[in-house]
């Protein structure tokens, strides 16, 4: 009983999260809505290189706040949010994006999930084939069938 | 099969140990970012010298007509740094030697580094040149994180190395030396 609360709460956890308030300073905001929209969901996909697992939307560190800051200055320019994160990528990497980009370097990335799962139908199959090949044990004589009666009777 | 699962723990304890004895030795660094900037021109950039102190600004143009000499060596630091402190002596010592080093004063924000030249009056200035980049945008032109950071330019002014974090004398013997005597 207890394991399975513990297994709904837990199943249940992203929608409890609190949803992270973004340190965005409203001075550094663009006028337009729709550009700051794009600007937010953009921020979100770049990782701050100073805390490494923050999105610069959720950093507080001064790097986040200069690339939140240019960021917006190419929102504003007009660049589609593809040309803003290649201007990033262009200097830092493909480090700095979260949702990594799939090539030469990332592909054992991407593919791990589908390692791991053909490991685990491996360990299965292994599992039934194994069960399998043990035989079942031959039925019981007569002889044997009359003891245990005589066994179970006392 | 039944070796699978034994040859895949072998393979991951080897990997483990490649990652855990390149840290000890300093080659693998687990929190180390690649820089995109190797291999590449330095960024076009040209920044004011710092307020109150007697040396001049800097530019790409300047590190590109002191690189055709020989290579050049740019540092990003600010007065609120520990690490650039713990490296400064190397940078006073290249400067000795007649390596030209140039300075960028990091400080993002609004404003000028207030204790830079404070620091440079106590520690030694081994600079050349001192660029103050304000908004921080020359150091995402380089694919900055964080202060201290190194790069090397060679003579066709193309960025040759990066150190993201304070060069030790270690680092300086392995790594700096070698590719300084290599590009000259």
């Amino acid at each position: 009983m207890r394991a399975l609360l513990l297994a709904l709460l837990l199943a249940a956890a992203p929608a409890l999260a609190i949803p992270a308030k973004a340190i965005v300073d409203p001075r550094e905001m663009l006028p337009d809505p729709a550009q700051e929209e794009r600007a937010r969901a953009i921020g979100k996909e770049l990782r701050c290189l100073v805390c490494q697992n923050q999105s610069i939307d959720d950093s507080n560190a001064g790097l986040a706040r200069d690339l939140r800051r240019i960021v917006r200055e190419r929102v504003a320019a007009g660049d589609s949010n593809e040309q803003v994160i290649a201007f990033v990528t262009d200097r830092y990497g493909d480090y700095v994006r979260l949702t990594p980009p799939l090539n030469a370097v990332t592909v054992a990335l991407w593919a791990s999930p589908a390692i791991v799962l053909a490991f685990g139908a491996l360990a299965v199959l292994a599992f039934y084939r194994r069960r399998r090949a043990i035989a079942p044990p031959p039925p019981l004589t007569e002889e044997e069938r009359a003891r245990l009666a005589r066994l179970s009777a006392e | 099969m039944f070796a699978l699962p034994a040859l895949a723990t072998l393979a991951a304890a080897g990997g483990f140990y490649a990652m855990l004895s390149g840290m000890r030795r300093g080659s693998f660094d687990p929190r180390g970012v690649p820089s995109a900037l190797v291999g590449r021109p330095v960024p076009e950039f040209a920044l004011a010298p710092l307020p109150g102190w007697d040396k001049p600004g800097l530019s790409s143009a300047d590190i590109a007509a002191t690189a055709r000499a020989r290579p050049v060596l740019v540092n990003f630091w600010a007065s609120w740094c520990v690490p650039c402190l713990v490296e400064h002596p190397q940078f006073m010592r290249y400067a000795a030697e007649g390596i030209p080093v140039f300075g960028i004063n990091y400080h993002t924000g609004t404003q000028t580094d207030p204790g830079a030249t404070a620091w440079l009056r106590r520690h030694g200035d081994p600079f050349a040149r001192i660029g103050i980049d304000i908004t921080g945008r020359v150091a995402v032109d380089f694919g900055v994180y964080g202060v201290p950071e190194t790069y090397i330019v060679d003579r066709t002014g193309i960025i040759r190395w990066r150190m993201a974090g304070p060069i030790t004398p270690e680092i300086d013997a392995e790594q700096v030396r070698p590719l300084l005597r290599s590009l000259s």
